[in-house]
């Protein structure tokens, strides 16, 4: 019987609202599925479009970016910013042939514990849709991190 | 890399927060396993002093050069195992926690095995995180011995008082013409009665004759700029058209002034004249002129009035003032919920339907009645009068803006007011509408009983309809007496809606100044909600009173004394260590194309001529650490200190081993 898909979702978080927010879904206990792995910045304006673009080339399944509310960044407009690169990002993604929905960017802020519980729910469910990276079916053959659909020497 | 890496990996096991959901005997021999790691142990409380001794002794004995302490939320102890880190020797920025407790255990109690799995993806990734981090030297800088407080409320009042009384220069910027909020508007205070202007006057007078407050009264914050120790703020004096130097507060502007208008202290119960001073007690005792509603006759500056004294000038311009300061305590309060929302309750039709705070001036002696208690209708003094409690309070409808929160200080305004009623008017039967009365301070539940005795009357039922009587004026209460089961109908003379506190609009904007956050309910959010109510995730930033949510004046006087101790702190330390993580940029790799200009939002990358060509920089003062430079340089010229792209890189791979 063929095991069920559990996807590989890497978050990219901000400090002051959405890593808060998700520590206060931890301090608060609410239930939500292990799929995702985070990594914390200070803002999403951190967010260089090559870290999603990395990611998706590893065999991610998905990329969640999170942020602050529109006006409540904590450097004032980091997350505008990325929210145009992530906007840009969806499309470049489907020229690689990823569905756009691997890429997402939500808003919550450090009281909104179980809306990032909500939100992850989503996301899972979106990418199970979704299965599997492409290419991590082509890949078989390359391990992780070999099948790169961008250079990624300059890293 | 030039030296080895050496990588200490320490599992905290929180007593059963993580132990409890995972193995982390296994997780530690997991550890082990990976690249750069030469020590990895386990341990009950990695917080505690025997495990932060333990990290401090594993780094000598094992001779590491970096560490991971996988626990709960680097937002909870980053600082303390830093702190360790360096005591054993090692550069503090070479540390990377793994939250496996806030962001795992906590989260996934029910899928251990999953949790497991996350866990060991967590403690990978920070490995190859720390394997890649560089050390960094924090930069200390000096504090500016001086204090900013927005708001003289109470809550600004006494922060202004505590801190000038420390022998800080503090700067109390108030937006109205006269300092002393909220608080002047009451008459009495709960639960001992004492007279809110006799309590208050005495510390507005303090305030003014203090030599290290400069009060700058019909004044607003218009921009902040720098950090913590240094901050830059520009204030807006608005002009009075008076020259405070000149006025001697004498009135003689008001009484020739022709113009009437509703006061705004009063609550638009008593008129004022253009030229005016909010209540008698102003502090500054010097006159305003609104200039809105001024017809400019110039009585006032005629010889029977201001005369020789020449303080007033219909010229007189705004005027900007730039103050430095160490530290800022914002105090803005709080402002009224529009009960008129709730159509229900008739508020602004019938005449005899009244808010908490209008009732505090109706039973002022400095109020519109001069203490007589009266019904707006008719001048009668009421011998019935019902209360709506919670009115707008734990209330979740959202189409009214009502607010789920309990506004904590309706329950026991209004049983004063029950109290005042039943003394000052003879027969008189106050009816409280209530959920639950909610007296929960010290003396409180005691002054609830004797509300009881006295004669009040509690029907435990929210009201469902005010109707008016269009003759007599008199009131109809529609409620569900919920103790009895039973509907209940009820004629009053006069109904009191002891309307919800709410966030004031003010705020908002020095919410986007400061980069301050607010919690779900509007209110301002502090850095902790139990263990640092006073402080906000801006550094150098705090909070006193009702901005950051309901309280009382004991509370709000409380929370502004611990607000003043804590924005004294960095003052009385003399300097402050700022993280170094700021962005620098590597001019030999860098274009010179100026994307980085565009994007900063402080204004802290800069082009330069280097060697005839055209390079950026980035001011290590200005920079906060975003990063947005860095991820915008289309040329990798720019590293984000502590976020490289190394860094962050090297926490992808790690995340595609775990598949």
């Amino acid at each position: 019987m063929a095991e069920e898909f559990e996807p590989n979702i890497l978050g990219i978080l901000c400090n002051w609202c959405t890593y808060a927010g998700a520590d206060l879904a931890g301090t608060s206990r609410t239930q939500y599925p292990p799929n995702v792995r985070v990594i914390r910045i200070m803002c999403t304006g951190r967010l260089d479009p090559a870290f999603v673009l990395k990611a998706l080339s590893v065999g991610a399944d998905g990329v969640l970016v999170s942020g602050c509310h529109v006006g409540d960044c904590h450097y004032l407009a980091g997350n505008f910013k990325s929210r145009r690169r992530v906007a840009l990002l969806r499309k470049l993604i489907e020229e690689y042939g990823y569905d756009r929905e691997r890429l997402r960017m939500t808003f919550i802020s450090a009281s909104e514990g179980a809306i990032w519980a909500e939100v992850v729910q989503d996301m899972v469910n979106t990418i199970k849709k979704l299965g599997p990276n492409p290419l991590k079916q082509v890949g078989a053959a390359g391990a992780a991190g070999q099948v790169g659909v961008v250079a990624d020497d300059e890293f | 890399m030039d030296e080895e890496k050496r990588i200490g990996v320490f599992i905290c096991h929180c007593g059963t927060n993580i132990a409890g959901v995972i193995d982390v005997k296994e997780l530690a021999e997991y550890a082990k396993t990976l690249p750069n790691v030469a020590h990895a142990q386990d341990y009950t409380y990695m917080c505690s002093t025997p495990g932060q001794a333990m990290i401090r002794d594993s780094i000598k004995e094992h001779n590491l050069n970096g560490t991971v302490v996988a626990a709960c939320s680097p937002r909870l102890h980053e600082p303390t195992f830093r702190k360790a880190t360096e005591e054993g020797g090692v550069n503090s920025f070479l540390f990377s926690m793994a939250n496996i407790r806030e962001q795992d255990t906590w989260v996934h109690m029910e899928e251990p095995e999953k949790a497991m799995e996350k866990a060991k993806d967590v403690v990978r990734m920070e490995v190859a995180r720390a394997s890649m981090l560089e050390p960094l030297t924090p930069k200390t800088v000096p504090v500016e011995k001086a204090a900013l407080v927005i708001g003289a409320g109470i809550a600004g009042i006494q922060a202004s008082l505590e801190l000038a009384d420390a022998g800080i220069k503090t700067y109390l910027v108030e937006k109205e013409p006269s300092i002393g909020g909220n608080m002047s508007r009451l008459d009495k205070t709960f639960p001992t009665l004492d007279c809110s202007q006799c309590i208050l006057t005495p510390k507005m007078v303090d305030v003014e004759r203090n030599p290290n407050i400069e009060l700058m009264t019909y004044s607003e914050v218009e921009d902040v700029s720098g950090y913590i120790g240094n901050f830059d703020v520009t204030i807006r004096q608005k002009s009075r058209y008076v020259y405070e130097d000149k006025c001697n507060g004498c009135g003689k502007c008001q009484e020739v002034c022709p113009v009437s208008r509703p006061n705004e202290f009063d609550l638009g119960l008593m008129p004022r004249k253009a030229a005016y001073v909010p209540f008698p007690q102003a502090v500054p005792l010097k006159f305003t002129i609104d200039m809105d509603s001024c017809i400019k006759c110039d009585l006032c500056k005629g010889e029977e009035a201001c005369g020789d004294l020449e303080a007033i000038d219909f010229d007189k311009p705004d005027e900007l003032t730039t103050v430095k300061v160490g530290s800022i305590i914002v105090a803005t309060g709080f402002d009224m919920y529009d009960v008129e929302r709730k159509e229900e309750w008739g508020y602004k039709v019938f005449d005899n339907v009244v808010t908490g705070i209008e009732m505090e001036r109706l039973i002022s002696a400095s109020g519109p009645t001069g203490g007589n208690i009266i019904r707006p209708s008719d001048g009668q003094k009421p011998k019935s009068v019902g209360f709506v409690l919670c009115a707008g309070s734990r209330d979740q409808d959202e189409e009214d803006g009502a607010k789920p929160y309990c506004s904590r200080v309706c329950c026991m305004y209004s049983l004063k007011h029950a109290h005042q009623l039943i003394e000052k008017i003879p027969g008189c039967v106050p009816y409280l509408f209530y959920m639950d009365i909610r007296s929960f301070g010290k003396a409180y539940e005691e002054f609830y009983y004797r509300i009881q005795n006295e004669g009040g009357k509690f029907i435990r039922g929210r009201v469902a309809r005010i109707t008016e009587d269009p003759i007599t004026k008199n009131l109809t209460v529609t409620a569900e007496d919920t103790l009895l089961g039973t509907p209940v109908e009820m004629e009053v003379d006069l109904v009191v809606l002891a309307n919800a506190v709410v966030p004031a609009e003010s705020t908002q904007k020095l919410k986007t100044l400061l980069t301050l956050s607010n919690s779900p309910d509007g209110w301002l959010l502090e850095a902790h909600p139990k263990l640092n109510p006073m402080s906000t995730t801006t550094d150098g930033v705090f909070l006193a009173g009702m901005c950051q949510g309901p309280r009382d004046i004991p509370d709000v006087v409380a929370h502004a004394a611990a607000a003043a101790a804590a924005a004294s702190i960095p003052i009385h330390k003399g300097s402050v260590t700022l993280e170094p993580i700021y962005a620098i940029v590597d001019q030999e790799h860098c274009g010179g194309c100026a994307t980085c200009i565009g994007v900063c939002p402080y204004g802290a990358t800069e082009l330069n001529e280097v060697d005839s060509k055209l390079v950026a920089s980035v001011n290590e003062a200005k920079c906060k650490g975003c990063g947005t430079c860095g991820s915008a340089c289309p040329s990798g010229a720019i590293k984000m200190q502590h976020f490289t792209n190394e860094q962050i890189m090297s926490e992808i791979e790690a995340f595609a081993q775990g598949w």
